[in-house]
């Protein structure tokens, strides 16, 4: 068995509302940054897995995100897996 | 009538509608604590208003897996009718049990008022007893209950009939709803109309001493519901 970090990184998908990514854009133009746009808050999930191979820890974290991590109505996902 | 009231982690409406639907309501009560594995005994299930487990992750992703929901899916697909009001509703898409999921109010803010219902599905076991179009001033209590689902399902749910209710004015116009909801839908149900969620608090909206009765007069639906209990 070796060990693996997954990051899980959660983003509200494409068409789904994101009222605090908007809230975040208007304090940076506040800020004077007035080239920012397009401002999205998601999740890192960030945690270890104990498997044979990269691709078993990759098929498990991606089991993880469709049953809990992610809810696939509202979010997609995307995984970074590394052996610790 | 048996109704249960399941209490999870953090659940803090169920007290409420333990102590409504018995006093207001007249029917028999149970708590039902997440941990129990049988809903045996009961007419009807209602999941209450709250914070299970502390919202942790996403409003009801927790909850949906404790032990009680396993039965609970079971009942679902028997024929049961089950109620998920607030946290309840959250929970109840996070198992799947109704489509769509809620997100983070559009302003951002907790709202905490009351306001006007249009009841449009008036087939459900939780709505027979109203009037099709009929309006209710229900209590809501919420930080993420902006109804989302995706313009597919959106299609389906409306052609389907499963908005149950919308948030409109006090003459029943639907008006954009504040917390972002599409189509401003408060209330859906699943295919077969047994299980309803929705955001307002129906269960606190039982005496005219508590600042309103309108809820009970959704509620008193369940009371036209012959029993499907073994």
């Amino acid at each position: 068995m070796k060990t693996f970090t997954v990051e899980a990184e959660i983003m509200p998908k494409r068409g789904v509302n994101d009222p605090q990514g908007e809230s975040v854009l208007s304090g940076l133009k506040l800020l004077g940054f007035d080239g920012a746009s397009k401002v999205r808050v998601g999740k890192l999930i960030r945690f270890l897995v104990s498997a044979e191979s990269i691709d078993a820890a990759r098929a498990e974290a991606t089991e993880m995100c469709e049953k809990l991590l992610a809810n696939p109505v509202i979010e997609e996902y995307e995984l970074n897996i590394a052996e610790a | 009538m048996h109704v249960g009231v399941i209490s999870f982690p953090g659940s803090n409406g169920d007290h409420d509608a333990l102590a409504n639907l018995e006093s207001d309501l007249g029917v028999t009560v149970r708590r039902v604590d997440y941990r129990e594995t049988t809903l045996a005994g009961l007419d009807a299930v209602v999941l209450p208003g709250g914070f299970s487990y502390g919202d942790a992750l996403r409003c009801g992703a927790i909850a949906r897996f404790a032990p009680v929901m396993t039965e609970l899916q079971k009942a679902a697909a028997n024929g049961m009718p089950i109620l998920g009001i607030c946290n309840g509703f959250q929970v109840l898409c996070e198992a799947h049990l109704l489509p769509g999921a809620l997100l983070r109010n559009k302003t951002l803010k907790f709202h905490c008022y009351r306001t006007h219902i249009k009841f449009e599905n008036v087939d459900t076991p939780w709505t027979n007893d109203l009037q099709k179009d009929e309006v209710l001033l229900l209590p809501i209590a919420h930080g993420e209950g902006s109804y989302f689902i995706d313009a597919e399902n959106l299609a389906r749910l409306e052609g389907n009939g499963q908005v149950v209710a919308r948030y409109c004015d006090a003459d029943g116009v639907v008006t954009e709803a504040e917390n972002g909801s599409v189509n401003a839908i408060a209330s859906v149900c699943n295919e077969a109309g047994n299980v309803v969620g929705l955001m307002p608090h129906p269960e606190r909206a039982t005496s005219e001493l508590t600042g309103g009765a309108d809820g009970l007069k959704m509620l008193k639906s369940l009371l036209n519901v012959q029993s499907v209990r073994s």
